[in-house]
């Protein structure tokens, strides 16, 4: 599975067991309009650290904070190069 | 600096600067502050609240602080409830603190409120004759934000509560403070207090409003000072609207303040002053600091001062006159040691020459500012009839700075599922608040129990 299925799909889990109604995910879509909030974008990003080996918002000095999902994706390739 | 000196809030209300214009904002309304001089947002003279014990229970921040700034020197006690209390748990707050009035939201219901008699307050103010009567020391009570079950309340006074606001405080200026804390906790009532005795003004945020929205508004009022919890900023940091305002101060408090978000905040923000601050509801404020690095100088534990700091098995303890005066409750647990020390429960590890703060006494959690007991979810967890014993522990999580996650021990070695992992979440989430539920579920052969007997914690 591509690091973006992954993503994508982990947000879908992420939202339905936390009952959020999701926003389409495109590459410019806001993450805050996502309609996930703070614990959800939280359990997301443990989990993605399980499943990719990488935590791209923590490993590094230089931390980025994404806006878009295409930031966030992006933040997971680059770590993964 | 000498502290700052307040007989009642009203003495910090003066607006003689010639453009005038305090103001408190909230999202539908606000308020000039000297206008409180000769209008009120009660729906009773103030006076008829003297030497009463008032619960402060809005739904709007605003209103709350209309009612704590009128009903400061007033009151015997003033009971400020912060809006995530559970409403199952009015009656205990209402019979522990001794409640005998209710100010009140216009919309509000006014169910569980027993025998109180019941006030509103809301903008916009009306004219009142200006009273003149000597201020009689109020009791302030917060609640603390580590239980879970019966909320713990303490008591302050308005001096130990402004004991870390010195004169001169706003050294560039008349500052525009915005908050992403609410008033009515600990921290975010610092800010309150900071607005009112620096002669600025203060934009309050409201719980349903989008972040980008308050920026916006923040940004409308020529925001200079802004005070969030690190969650708080981290939704900042992820927001396109950031920009938006250019703060000159920024202040970081109510959870651990990591480097990234410290580093995060710089980058965005390259002019502003960025200070973190330790505080807790029991032991009052502890310390800032502002050289922009994690944890803080080794070299302000055992320094004299107002703020006495120690550490006794790895936790920080404090002893100040800003610590809160007692728990609520004929009953309560002191809240000091026979020395005046407050156990913050907050446990430190030195690196180099710096503390740096290493998780809660008792592995509690804090996720986002909200804590966790791990025993609560290994209890549902360990309901399960195929777990023999679980461990919950936090992990980093750069969006929250910790999360819960679970290792559990199976009875069947083997028995490891996809299916059994969503049953044991499924279990968690229809007993546990979202919060509390582990982010991920790990299966383990066996967990460390110590010679104790007791299963081994360690820390995040």
């Amino acid at each position: 599975m591509t690091t973006r299925l992954t993503i994508t799909s982990e947000i879908e889990r992420v939202a339905a067991e936390q009952n959020t109604k999701l926003a389409p995910l495109s590459d410019d879509l806001i993450l805050l309009d996502s309609g996930l909030d703070s614990l959800c974008f939280a359990i997301l990003v443990v989990r993605l650290e399980d499943s990719l080996g990488v935590d791209p918002f923590t490993a590094s000095d230089d931390v980025t904070f994404p806006v878009t999902l295409g930031d966030f994706v992006q933040a997971y390739e680059n770590a993964a190069r | 600096m000498p502290p700052a000196e307040a007989r009642w809030l009203r003495d910090w209300l003066d607006d003689s600067s010639e453009d005038g214009g305090r103001t408190l904002s909230g999202r539908t309304a606000r308020v000039e502050l000297a206008a409180l001089a000769r209008s009120s947002s009660l729906d009773v003279d103030p006076v008829a609240l003297r030497g009463r014990c008032v619960l402060i229970a809005t739904r709007d921040q605003l209103t709350a602080a209309l009612a704590a700034i009128e009903l400061d020197g007033v009151a015997r006690r003033i009971v400020l409830l912060p809006p995530d209390v559970p409403r199952e748990h009015l009656d205990a707050v209402m019979a522990d603190a001794a409640v005998e009035v209710v100010v009140g939201d216009v919309a509000q219901d006014g169910a569980a409120l027993g025998s109180a008699s019941r006030v509103t307050c809301a903008p916009p103010l009306r004219p009142i004759a200006p009273t003149r009567h000597d201020p009689r020391p109020t009791e302030w009570v917060l609640f603390t934000s580590g239980t879970t079950g019966r909320p713990k309340m303490v008591i302050h006074s308005l001096a130990g509560l402004a004991g870390a606001i010195v004169r001169g405080g706003a050294r560039d200026g008349r500052p525009v403070w915005g908050t992403f804390y609410d008033i009515r906790r600990y921290g975010g009532l610092q800010i309150f207090l900071r607005a009112l005795h620096d002669g600025g003004s203060l934009v309050l945020s409201d719980a349903e409003e989008p972040v980008g929205d308050f920026l916006a508004r923040l940004a409308a009022q020529g925001v200079t000072h802004v005070s969030g919890t690190p969650s708080h900023w981290r939704r900042v940091l992820m927001s396109p609207a950031a920009r938006a305002i250019s703060p000159r101060y920024i202040r970081l408090s109510g959870e651990i303040a990591d480097q990234a978000i410290l580093d995060g905040l710089a980058a965005l923000y390259p002019t502003a002053r960025i200070g973190h601050a330790y505080a807790s509801t029991e032991a009052g404020v502890g310390f800032d600091v502002d050289d922009g690095r994690e944890g803080f100088p080794a070299s302000l534990v055992g320094a004299p001062g107002p703020v006495e700091m120690k550490v006794v098995d790895g936790s920080l303890r404090i002893r100040s006159p800003r610590t809160a005066i007692a728990y609520v409750g004929a009953n309560a647990a002191p809240l000091a040691d026979a020395q005046g020390f407050v156990d913050t429960g907050d446990m430190l590890e030195l690196v180099g020459e710096r503390y740096r703060f290493a998780g809660r006494k008792g592995g509690i959690i804090n996720v986002g500012g909200l804590k966790v007991h791990p025993e609560e979810v290994e209890a549902v967890i360990n309901r399960h009839p195929q777990v023999r014993m679980s461990l919950v522990h936090p992990r980093k999580s750069p969006i929250t700075g910790a999360i819960v996650v679970a290792a559990v021990v199976l009875r069947e070695e083997g028995a490891q599922s996809v299916t059994l992992r969503e049953e044991i979440l499924g279990l968690c989430r229809a007993r546990l608040a979202q919060h509390k539920v582990p982010a991920t579920i790990r299966f383990v052969p066996a967990l460390a129990v110590a010679a104790s007997g007791k299963l081994e914690r360690p820390h995040a």
